[in-house]
């Protein structure tokens, strides 16, 4: 991918251990000034944040939104259905527009993949891409291994599962290349007709059995599935979905006591998950919410307040 | 410390070179003392003082100074740590990135904060820790303790605690440690 | 007034010889010889000379999308590629598919400076369902038809408008081409470029190659059943290419054609998400470039077309999904297939010219040999020279090219269309 290093950040496909490690430790730093009493800082003070969302999500939207406000920088929202997009306004013309009411940031989820990439080719601001089509949430992955760090130290030499519509999935795409760029291994479960049709290249195993995977694991990263893959003909039901693929009471009792329970949200209860599980202690889903502001406040900061962009000559001056 | 800060934020950099060490460090130690006394002094005791020391030069003058306030007081006030990073003014302007994560784990409403730093210069980073223990509750008062008074102020800052005043040109640097003061400069 | 293009290498059939070319002023060529003179006079020192080329796929979007591009502008953009005669798709709006349409276009056609032969659709505004009035259509000059935009994906109709149109050889005077946008919806459904690792990876929906061969497979068995004449519209796989290889072994009344595209880009090029390379069918992997090029090579693929399709820069500036499919093709297929297909320039020529003229039915007037009593259908190319695609200052109303930037060899010097030089010196006349 070729996102302008510390311009944009547009999918975890073109950034190194290092970067992904940085981001991971600065976030600490801002998962403390969350828990302060009045949890805000000055950093991005008189910056513009426009949510540029062409699919519906409140919950991703508003973690941005608020990360923005603690970092006490403005916010605008822009989303499909009440723009003048559906009137027939190309993206690149509600770019300009709202480059024009003086975002310095686009955060952009588009259902079609690339839409992020284009975006960053047609602005000077700044963009995250908070979902594009079915290739990257960079993001969620961010926050996910932010969690997953925080509960077992490092990612090194973890083997976590991913479990579920992995073809439509694009968490899926962005946790496969974090999790193993840290050292994780990864495994893919699901059906067949719910895998891409090619994974060459990726540094995954693949299972169509999730009982025999369930006892090695040490993270079991479940995803969404949705009613209109029985419609495409992708799987019978939903009922022989839940029964194969389903974590159950049953199936979490063979998982590891010290095994961790993700899900990106929302949840469907009854399905991906029983409910009874989704309220097991190793379930760590309501941390990865948490964790999504702060890792949100971490990349709005490196973007616009690190001063990574700034030229190198810029004043150097000893500030004691 | 002051290298590493300098080597966290491009376009810094560089290395700093001794030119003349001001202070060593028996000077150091009696300057802690002096101003461990002082602090007790002023405020008849440590009652609802708190000691916050400024990431990452103000840390180890904290430390200094809390190990002295046992020796006086039997026990030393509670320890925090603060980076006031992303308080500054000049954010946007220069490089500037957040190298600890803060640590106060104690109640600051009503408390007598000592903050502690290494060198006071310009007053802004002062400024901007100020900004941020407020956004913490309302302390009761807020003093200030720094090892190095080097002038040059920007803002009307004071310090109430000072280990030594060292007039300086604005080419120099003042490094701190446990070691020793020294002045010097940056060296690419 | 007479034309003479002097200095050139005149290369045809026939060979090669160093020659002037004396065109008289009713179009056709008078005199090939050494140091002619006429009233008009070409420099074509250091260029080859020889028939223009012919496109048997170009959508020049009149009427409908005039916008995008127009009959005139199209043939501006044809010329200045070599081209002397432009095949017309008929997806326009309203559709190909009647006389009064027809008529139209060769109206708009006469006025250009390229020779535009417009198809007719296979079905009712390609719409799959009935069969369009082909008799009339014939009556009127059409040869070949085709639903392009869509394959017809009914097989039961196929059947029939394949043995429809065997009946309506003795009026066409040669047998109808049926011509086929190989893709089977069904498969095909969603996929906006070429499903495999790259798809996978940059998670844009594919479309596999057997949405095309189930297709290619299908007409095959058909043409054996019916004895009509299928043309293979941008073979893009491996498996295409084979089939076809195989039917005209078999003695198989099919032709085939590949778009530049097919032999010079793949499916990586998709990953900077720009839909200037989305296109249908699809950008393909290397196995398959490899395998269109060896197509090309030993005379399975008969000709090189273009698939010339304007988008303004409007509707291409969406996501990879949203946009339009197609690429201009008119200007850059010489020099691309120059510099990509691995061929000498009699293989190029027979396929950009000699080959597609015959199956457009207009051999008597292009593609041919370039000798006295000939039509003037010409084109003088500097072989050496180079120059920079620049999709703004094409001739095309759109600017979608997937060659933006690239140097090129092979510069389109003069074109000669019915004895009247079009293009000179690399500027169209009119």
């Amino acid at each position: 991918m070729n996102q302008s290093p510390s311009k944009s950040l547009l999918s975890i496909e073109g950034m190194t251990k290092h970067e992904l490690e940085e981001i991971l430790e600065l976030t600490d730093t801002f998962d403390e000034i969350g828990r302060r009493p009045i949890p805000k800082v000055p950093a991005l003070r008189g910056r513009t944040v426009a949510t540029l969302f062409f699919e519906d999500s409140t919950r991703t939207r508003l973690s941005f939104e608020t990360a923005a406000r603690r970092l006490s920088a403005d916010t605008m929202s822009f989303s499909a259905g009440s723009s003048s997009l559906s009137k027939g306004e190309s993206i690149r013309d509600t770019v300009e527009v709202i480059e024009a009411y003086g975002a310095d940031l686009l955060v952009v989820r588009h259902p079609a993949a690339g839409t992020a990439q284009r975006i960053d080719n047609w602005t000077n601001a700044s963009v995250i891409n908070a979902g594009d089509g079915c290739h990257e949430h960079p993001t969620q992955a961010l926050l996910d291994a932010y969690t997953l760090r925080k509960h077992k130290g490092s990612l090194e030499g973890l083997r976590i599962a991913i479990v579920g519509d992995i073809l439509h999935s694009r968490v899926a795409r962005s946790d496969v290349l974090a999790f193993s760029m840290l050292g994780a291994e990864v495994v893919l479960v699901a059906p067949p007709t719910l895998l891409p049709p090619s994974i060459e290249g990726w540094p995954v195993e693949i299972s169509y059995n999730l009982d025999e995977i369930l006892p090695t694991i040490d993270v079991c990263y479940l995803l969404r599935v949705q009613n209109e893959r029985i419609n495409e003909g992708l799987i019978p039901s939903v009922r022989e979905y839940v029964t194969d693929y389903g974590l159950n009471v049953k199936r979490a009792s063979t998982l590891p006591k010290d095994a961790l329970i993700c899900h990106p949200g929302p949840t469907n209860r009854g399905i991906e998950i029983e409910a009874a599980v989704a309220a097991d202690p190793r379930s760590v889903i309501l941390d990865q919410v948490a964790n999504g502001v702060s890792i949100r406040m971490a990349i709005l900061f490196l973007l616009l307040g690190s001063g990574r962009n700034l030229m190198e000559d810029a004043d150097v001056e000893v500030n004691q | 410390m002051i290298e590493k800060e300098r080597g966290q934020a491009p376009p810094f950099g560089g290395v700093f070179v001794a030119h003349a060490r001001v202070l060593d460090s028996e000077d150091i130690q009696r300057a802690i003392q002096r101003m461990a006394h002082e602090i007790v002094e002023r405020n008849h005791g440590l009652e609802n003082v708190v000691l916050i020391g400024l990431q990452t030069g103000g840390v180890v003058v904290a430390e200094m100074l809390a190990e002295a306030l046992k020796e006086i007081n039997g026990s030393h006030p509670p320890l925090g740590t603060l980076d006031v990073a992303l308080h500054r003014d000049d954010i946007g302007m220069r490089p500037v990135m957040p190298e600890a994560v803060t640590d106060i784990s104690v109640d600051l409403d009503g408390a007598t904060i000592v903050i502690a730093d290494d060198v006071l210069y310009t007053g802004r980073t002062i400024r901007a820790a100020l900004d941020a223990l407020c956004d913490f509750g309302r302390p009761k008062e807020i003093q200030l303790a720094v090892m190095v008074d080097r002038g040059h102020r920007e803002l009307p800052i004071r310090p109430d605690y000072v280990g030594k005043n060292l007039p300086t040109r604005k080419d120099e640097v003042v490094d701190v440690s446990s070691e020793g003061v020294d002045l010097g400069r940056i060296e690419k | 007034m007479t034309l003479v293009i002097r200095g050139g290498t005149v290369v045809d059939q026939n060979g090669e010889q160093e020659a002037d070319v004396k065109i008289s002023e009713d179009g056709s060529i008078l005199e090939i010889d050494k140091n002619l003179k006429g009233d008009q006079e070409l420099d074509a020192s250091g260029c080859v000379v020889t028939a223009g080329f012919v496109d048997l796929h170009s959508h020049l979007r009149e009427p409908g999308q005039e916008d995008a591009e127009t009959i005139q502008t199209g043939s501006r953009g044809g010329a200045l590629g070599g081209y002397t005669a432009l095949v017309a798709m008929p997806n326009t709006t309203p559709t190909m598919d009647c006389l009064a349409v027809i008529d139209q276009v060769r109206g708009l056609g006469q006025e250009s400076i390229c020779e535009v032969i417009p198809t007719a659709a296979m079905t009712v505004d390609r719409k799959g369902e009935q069969m369009a009035p082909m008799g009339e259509l014939v009556d009127a000059g059409v040869g070949i038809f085709t639903d392009d935009g869509n394959g017809l994906q009914d097989p039961r109709l196929m059947r029939r408008i394949m043995e429809y149109s065997t009946g309506l050889t003795h009026r066409l005077g040669r047998p109808i081409i049926l011509a086929q946008h190989c893709e089977i919806e069904a498969l095909s459904c969603g996929g906006y470029m070429h499903e495999g690792a790259w798809s996978s990876r940059l998670g844009i929906p594919g479309q596999p190659a057997e949405a095309e061969e189930l297709m290619v497979s299908r007409d095959i068995a058909l043409v054996r059943l019916t004895g009509a004449h299928m043309h293979f519209q941008h073979l893009s796989t491996a498996g295409s290419v084979e089939m076809v290889r195989k039917a005209k072994e078999e003695g198989l009344p099919v032709t085939a054609e590949a778009t530049t595209h097919h032999f010079s880009l793949t499916d990586a090029a998709c990953a900077s998400y720009d839909p200037v390379f989305k296109v249908h069918p699809p950008l393909r992997t290397d196995e398959d470039v490899k395998a269109v090029k060896a197509g090309l090579a030993d005379g399975t693929i008969d000709a090189i077309a273009t698939d010339h399709a304007p988008h303004t820069d409007h509707s291409k500036e969406k996501s990879f999904s949203e946009a339009p499919p197609g690429m201009l093709g008119l200007q850059t297929a010489f020099s691309i297939t120059l510099e990509e297909s691995g061929l000498d320039i009699h293989q190029i020529f027979s396929l950009m010219s000699w080959r597609p003229a015959v199956i457009a039915g207009i051999a008597d007037r292009h593609g041919m040999t370039v000798s006295p009593g000939s039509r003037a259908n010409l084109c003088v190319i500097d072989l050496n020279e180079t120059w920079t695609v620049s999709g703004k200052s094409m001739a095309s109303l759109s600017s979608n090219t997937p060659y933006e930037g690239r140097r090129l060899r092979g510069y389109v010097r003069h074109t000669i269309q019915a004895g009247e030089a079009v293009v000179i010196d690399g500027e169209a006349q009119r």
